[in-house]
């Protein structure tokens, strides 16, 4: 098989807000090559809606400091408060630079950048609701987006569009470089470099419903992990509390940043019993929890398995500038139309806190020692850093993307000149060969649909907003049937063009492995912090769990080590709203 | 309320044979579902050899635009419900096909690059942000939703018997910068797009703006432009 060789300083992974926020900074020091499954503009970061965080003051009094407070409370007290700060104060000068970079912000009437609020931001310490989520109505990721992937283009990234990774190389501690197939026309690449960015998003499709987009599998991270890398975290996934019934379609924070509330079966304004102070916009996994719980006892819409977003006393013309998107969404999907009808919405799987861990420059940590990876990077959703702890606020994942994308880019080309060329030996090339040769030559009973339909169904029905030993546990001796299952795969498509049953079988593989990751690192956190909620601990347990799980893979199974929370300013407290 | 329908689907599959051809499947589906939730379910349990894009599934990506019942669109945003019952589907048309639903969108993707499409403004950044009011914002709003799935410039016939025609999406693009406040490269631009190629080929048949799946009045975008140029000075047909 003919192997097509490249080489470029830096290879980025993944085409989201991170990966070219990362190009941008890399592009004019060093030859950058980014690889995506998707065009560019189609990673799932375009699909991101309400805004991005920053305590400009544009439309009142703010500071980075209420903003560092609200992410560390945010986070159950789980979040680096160091990395957090960063974040905070790094913010303003980031959405100006996105700003001249050209996104097109929504506007004050003075014309400066429109800020709106979100769940869990407040003023001064937690005492009301602020206006600090930087937004283009209600397309802000796509807007993000599109601005720095032409930026890229402008500084003439080199881009390879439709290529999946299959392999990320990394021998003797030190990055090789990346082995991918060119989807179009299957031939295979290999992409030599001195460093790698992993910025390639979440893995919600691991859950049954879910916001996020097909693409969204995250091989890269299981890649990773079945080299010995540890992954930081994975228990806490985020369900965002309103997705469109049926459906799981996003609907903006937002909508209830501009006044929309959440009304049960009886009418009530539920989110004052649970959160009184901020009550809709309390963060995403109370109100999560609490929508749950109305259904479970019995107050659901009509008695049934969703609740009301409502926002037919909103001012018409504030929907229509500020929240065109989900109006559209609500008229095509369901045919209603928000302004005269409440929304009906269910909790979704939508953004992993977890992921590879890294330090505040983006540099990959191979361990609780603090010891890493020569010349691995990784950046936003695929990272944890961890700014977002065990519960991430709205608007603060497109501010990590850009911050930490371009800390991470910059790292990079820092260290360039101490590095040697990567090489990608033969033998680990022929080895990816073998392992695609045996999927298309399998003669199994399996199909790629019904085993990922099983894994998204036990994973959502036993691993998502409320969870127990025993259920964990079954789910585990589940998920050791669909690895032998997956054994079994047949694909009936055997061609090298364009063949996505193959890639689906491929994702799948990986997607099996990081629910084993979640499910073991849900089971041995025995206590409830942000967005893992253990039935059986309903309790947050700092004595014992204020510290981040470290996952590893060894010979006899998933093992853990521990990470202490950086502690700063911000002792735990308990989280009321 | 589950019903069936009737996919006729236009098949290549290159490397078994070059030849075109039409399979029908006979699929069950809900009220909510959409022709997307179709197409999967014949490639999970019919025929996983059926090849298409697919993204995000709500109309943000633009990965799944497709000719359905004879109008482009996207897959993700075409609900069965509103559909035939016999629901025929081909890839985009003008655009070489690499597989079934799959085409090849280069040649769309670098007309987009001919209009330079980035914002371009070499002086010197103010501290914050650039100001730009409320109203010069709006005029860009409408073009800012586009998702670059190729619906309009496939549909247009002055791109079908033109191939080089920079065609309704770039020209969208083009407008998006030539009407931002904060950008200086508008002279630039329009030199690309008051071309033979360029605005004065569209002759406002309005099929863009009939498939757009943001309901952009791209033909709307097209015609300031034309009036700008105009105004600039710039004739119309080859400079």
């Amino acid at each position: 098989m003919e192997i097509i060789k490249h080489y470029f300083d830096v290879v980025i992974i993944g085409s989201g807000l991170a990966g070219c926020r990362s190009a941008i900074e890399c592009s004019s020091h060093g030859t950058v090559g980014v690889l995506s499954k998707l065009y560019p503009t189609r990673s799932h970061s375009t699909a991101a809606q309400g805004g991005i965080g920053a305590a400009l003051g544009n439309e009142e009094e703010d500071s980075p400091e209420w903003h560092t407070y609200d992410t560390v409370k945010g986070s159950d007290f789980l979040g680096d408060q160091d990395a957090i700060e960063i974040m905070c104060y790094d913010a303003i000068l980031t959405i100006i630079e996105l700003e001249h970079m050209g996104v097109p912000f929504s506007r004050t009437p003075e014309g400066r950048i429109a800020q709106r609020r979100f769940g869990g931001h407040t003023k001064d310490f937690g005492k009301t609701p602020v206006r600090r989520a930087c937004y283009s109505a209600d397309r802000t990721g796509h807007a993000v987006l599109f601005a720095l992937y032409e930026q890229c283009q402008l500084k003439g990234v080199k881009f390879f569009q439709e290529f999946q990774v299959l392999d990320i190389v990394i021998e003797n501690n030190a990055v090789q470089g990346v082995i991918a197939v060119n989807i179009k026309d299957g031939s295979l690449h290999v992409f030599e470099s001195k460093a790698i960015v992993v910025a390639t998003g979440g893995y919600g499709k691991i859950f049954k419903v879910t916001s996020n987009a097909y693409a969204t599998t995250g091989e890269c991270l299981s890649m990773l992990l079945r080299q010995g890398l540890p992954l930081e975290d994975m228990e806490f996934f985020q369900f965002h509390p309103t997705g469109l019934y049926g459906l799981g379609i996003l609907i903006t924070e937002g909508a209830r940043g501009e006044g929309g509330i959440l009304l049960n079966g009886k009418g009530e304004r539920f989110m004052e019993r649970y959160a009184p102070i901020i009550k809709d916009l309390a963060p995403r996994d109370m109100v999560s929890r609490a929508i749950l719980n109305e259904i479970r006892e019995g107050r659901g819409i009509d008695g049934k398995d969703y609740v009301y977003l409502d926002l037919r006393h909103v001012n018409k013309k504030i929907i229509e500038e500020r929240l065109p998107e989900i109006t559209t969404f609500c008229k095509i999907y369901m045919g209603i139309d928000p302004s005269e009808a409440p929304i009906p919405v269910i909790p979704t799987a939508h953004y992993a806190m977890g992921g590879i861990p890294t330090d505040n420059d983006g540099r990959v940590l191979r361990d609780v020692d603090g010891s890493v990876v020569e010349g691995l990077y990784a950046a936003g959703e695929s990272a944890c850093v961890s700014v977002h702890g065990a519960n991430r606020l709205g608007c603060n994942s497109l501010l990590d993307t850009v911050v930490f994308g371009k800390r991470a880019g910059k790292t990079a080309i820092s260290q360039l000149k101490d590095v040697s060329k990567g090489k990608i030996k033969k033998e680990r090339i022929s080895f990816i060969v073998e392992s695609i040769n045996t999927i298309k030559e399998s003669k199994g009973k399996e199909t790629v649909a019904s085993v990922r339909r099983d894994l998204q169904t036990s994973m959502m029905d036993k691993c998502s907003v409320f969870r127990k030993e025993k259920e964990l546990m079954m789910l585990l001796e589940e998920l050791q049937t669909l690895k032998e299952r997956y054994k079994e795969i047949y694909i009936k498509d055997k061609s090298n063009i364009f063949n996505t049953e193959l890639l689906e079988a491929i994702e799948l593989g990986h997607m099996i492995t990081l629910a084993e990751v979640i499910a073991s690192s849900a089971l041995q956190r025995t206590e409830s912090r942000g967005a893992h909620y253990r039935e059986d601990y309903p309790e947050r347990d700092d004595t014992n769990w204020l510290k981040h799980t470290f996952a590893f893979q060894g010979e006899k199974g998933i093992y853990f080590k521990y990470k202490p929370v950086k502690l700063t300013r911000f002792k735990p407290e308990e989280r009321k709203y | 309320m589950d019903k069936y329908y009737t996919f006729k689907i236009k098949r290549y599959l290159p490397d078994e044979n070059p030849q075109t051809r039409w399979d029908e499947f006979r699929v069950k589906l809900n009220s909510i579902e959409r022709v997307l939730d179709g197409l999967i379910k014949i490639k999970e349990t019919r025929d996983g050899t059926l090849t298409f894009r697919k993204s995000c599934a709500h109309g943000v990506c633009g990965s799944c635009a497709m000719k359905i019942s004879g109008k482009n669109r996207l897959a993700c945003q075409t609900l069965v419900k509103d559909m035939p019952e016999m629901i025929e589907i081909e890839p985009l048309p003008a655009l070489p096909v690499i597989k079934d639903l799959v085409v090849d969108m280069s040649l769309f993707f670098r007309k987009n690059d001919e209009v330079l499409p980035y914002l371009i403004n070499n002086e010197t950044p103010p501290e914050r942000e650039r100001i730009q009011s409320p109203e010069d914002q709006h005029k860009i709003l409408e073009s800012l939703t586009c998702v670059m799935c190729g619906s309009c410039t496939t549909a247009c016939p002055i791109f079908w018997a033109d191939k080089e025609y920079l065609g309704p999406s770039a020209l969208l693009k083009a407008y998006r910068f030539i009407f931002d406040t904060r950008d200086r490269a508008k002279e630039q631009r329009l030199a690309t797009i008051n071309s033979e190629h360029g605005i004065w080929r569209c002759h406002s048949i309005f099929n863009c703006v009939e498939v757009c799946p943001k309901q952009i009045d791209i033909t709307k975008h097209i015609l300031l432009l034309k009036r700008l140029a105009v105004k600039r000075g710039f004739k119309g047909g080859v400079e």
